[in-house]
């Protein structure tokens, strides 16, 4: 029989075992994103801002990081507005084959990155579209779609449609009841599928590497500029979007559960 | 007459609400993937794509060796990062479900998932980082006179498969977490007073309770994982390619589109049963 404090010793080294595994890469990346030396690797040399400075001064890596931003707001709010519409659509009104607009509406969800982006460019292609940021962002909006979609499905109860009900009996249109009564009372969910939209978008490769051409979004970039090899510079870069990622991630855990703890 | 009327406008309406939606997804996911199948059932002849409707990509597929082999590199990466991770992840649930104090609980998951808000792209570079010839790994084991000669840990299967692990296991930690913490505590009481010893308690008791989130769990790594391009291409470089590498080398220097798509419908195809056999388990299970 094992004592219970040998057991309790064993659970707290694995847990501190697996913590260190979590978290060896991204701190190795930090720490050597301050090398003062060509390559990031032991022994550490000491401190320097150089390969930050470097980072800000790149203007490939600038304009990459401007139209990430961009791809990613621009198609998560796509993907919301349409994603808002149809689980309002289907959540209040009965429809004909509502099963299977939901499946397909979520099938997305089910398939490889690598598989649509193939699909949009061999469609692409097949019509003679000219690849560019566009393109990426019409990737990314049907892979946020279904994900913005299930969210704000998910939390459309009959709660809120008494109070919608209540709204259209004292004469409210109905675009009123949607935009005054039904996206505010979602805006938790809907904040949460938008900001979740704009981390997947802000993080894919695949699709932005294979449907764009001359401007490419930050890993794309990132991704090139790995032909070098090890570099501080490009530590330095993963970690400026490290801090972007969980700036993003204080944020909704701010605007969102703050909001809902509120209520 | 008036309901009638009326029914037929709010129909319409709610039509007006979900078309949007509905068409997005036909014209950028459902049409792209048809265009995809009748592509992978095209020849290529030099830089013309020619609509042969055969199978030839098909069967060239199970006649080359190389491409063949590209699908059970990765199945083989797949099952391994899946068992390893699964092995992983259910102790580190289980300590942060039970051992550690309930307001830390929470706390403890957001610092599991903090190092993955890095970019993916990212986050397999730092593993390089750590495994390199000069890295990490090989300079602490060095130091300490442990071996005396670097070890060859990037660009082999080994450094893929623990750079998928570092990321699928927190992924299962979180959803097996989830379903330990779901448990009523009286089930493994009533097993303990009716005379099950501890080890007796999770074999018969927690562990096919949680097993629906294993399998979910097991699932999504992988889906994930059989489709990944980065993580192989990044860690294990090109002595041995995975399906999505195979898939990326037609595109790339070779051109064939064809080819590119017949292996991602074979990809898709692997996943779909993927997902049926998964599926049949879990209804089984439930019944």
């Amino acid at each position: 029989m094992i004592s219970p404090r040998f057991s309790k010793i064993a659970s707290w080294v694995y847990l501190a075992a697996l913590y260190g595994f979590i978290f060896l890469p991204v701190a190795v990346l930090v720490l050597f994103s301050f090398q003062d030396g060509r390559l990031p690797v032991p022994p550490f040399n000491g401190v320097t801002l150089k390969w930050y400075g470097e980072v800000f001064a790149d203007s490939r890596l600038m304009s990459a990081l401007g139209n990430s931003l961009m791809v990613a707001i621009g198609s998560s709010l796509v993907a919301c507005v349409l994603g808002f519409c149809a689980a309002y659509g289907l959540a209040r009104y009965i429809l004909p084959a509502s099963r299977l607009q939901r499946g397909l509406l979520v099938a997305p969800m089910t398939v490889s990155y690598l598989i649509i982006a193939l699909g949009l460019l061999s469609t692409f292609n097949w019509l003679g579209v000219s690849l560019s940021l566009w393109t990426v962002g019409i990737g990314h909006v049907v892979i946020n779609l279904p994900l913005c979609f299930a969210i704000i499905y998910a939390s459309m109860g009959d709660h809120q449609k008494n109070i919608e009900r209540a709204a259209r009996d004292l004469g409210a249109a109905e675009w009123q009841v949607m935009t005054q009564i039904s996206a505010p009372m979602l805006m938790p969910s809907i904040l949460a599928a938008f900001f979740l939209s704009v981390t997947f978008s802000w993080d894919e490769f695949i699709i932005a590497f294979l449907l764009s051409r001359f401007d490419v979004t930050l890993p794309v970039e990132i991704w090139s500029m790995l032909r070098s090899g090890l570099n501080p510079k490009t530590n330095a870069v993963g970690s400026v979007v490290f801090l972007v990622s969980v700036a993003l991630l204080l944020i909704l855990e701010l605007i969102v559960f703050r909001r809902t703890a509120k209520k | 007459m008036a309901s009638v009327t009326l029914e037929t406008r709010e129909n319409r309406r709610a039509w007006g609400f979900v078309t949007p939606a509905l068409l997005w997804t036909v014209a950028f996911f459902v049409i792209p993937f048809l265009v995809m199948a009748a592509i992978s059932l095209a020849t290529r002849k030099g830089r013309d794509i020619v609509m042969t409707f055969n199978l030839d990509n098909y069967i060239t597929f199970f006649e080359k060796a190389h491409l063949l082999k590209g699908l059970f590199v990765s199945l083989e990466i797949t099952f391994t990062v899946t068992i390893i991770s699964v092995i992983l992840a259910y102790p580190l649930a289980w300590i942060i479900a039970e051992r550690v104090p309930q307001k830390w609980q929470r706390m403890a998951l957001i610092m599991a998932i903090l190092p993955f808000w890095t970019s993916y792209v990212v986050r397999s570079y730092s593993w390089l980082l750590v495994l390199a010839k000069n890295g990490v790994i090989n300079n602490a084991l060095l130091h300490i006179g442990l071996i005396a000669e670097p070890l060859e840990l990037a660009s082999t299967r080994t450094a893929t498969v623990i750079g998928f692990v570092h990321f699928f296991v927190m992924l299962l930690t979180l959803t097996i977490y989830a379903n330990l913490v779901q448990m009523p505590p009286n089930y493994r009481r009533a097993a303990a007073d009716l005379g099950a010893n501890g080890f007796q308690v999770f074999w018969h008791v927690i562990l096919p309770l949680t097993l629906p989130g294993i399998m979910v769990g097991a699932f999504l790594t992988f889906v994930l994982c059989i489709g990944d391009y980065i993580t192989p291409q990044i860690l294990g470089g090109n002595n041995e390619l995975a399906l999505p590498q195979v898939i990326m080398l037609q595109l790339g220097r070779r051109a064939d589109f064809p080819m590119a798509a017949t292996l991602s419908i074979i990809l898709m195809v692997v996943v779909t049963l993927a997902y049926i056999a998964c599926a049949r388990w879990l209804k089984m299970e439930r019944t």
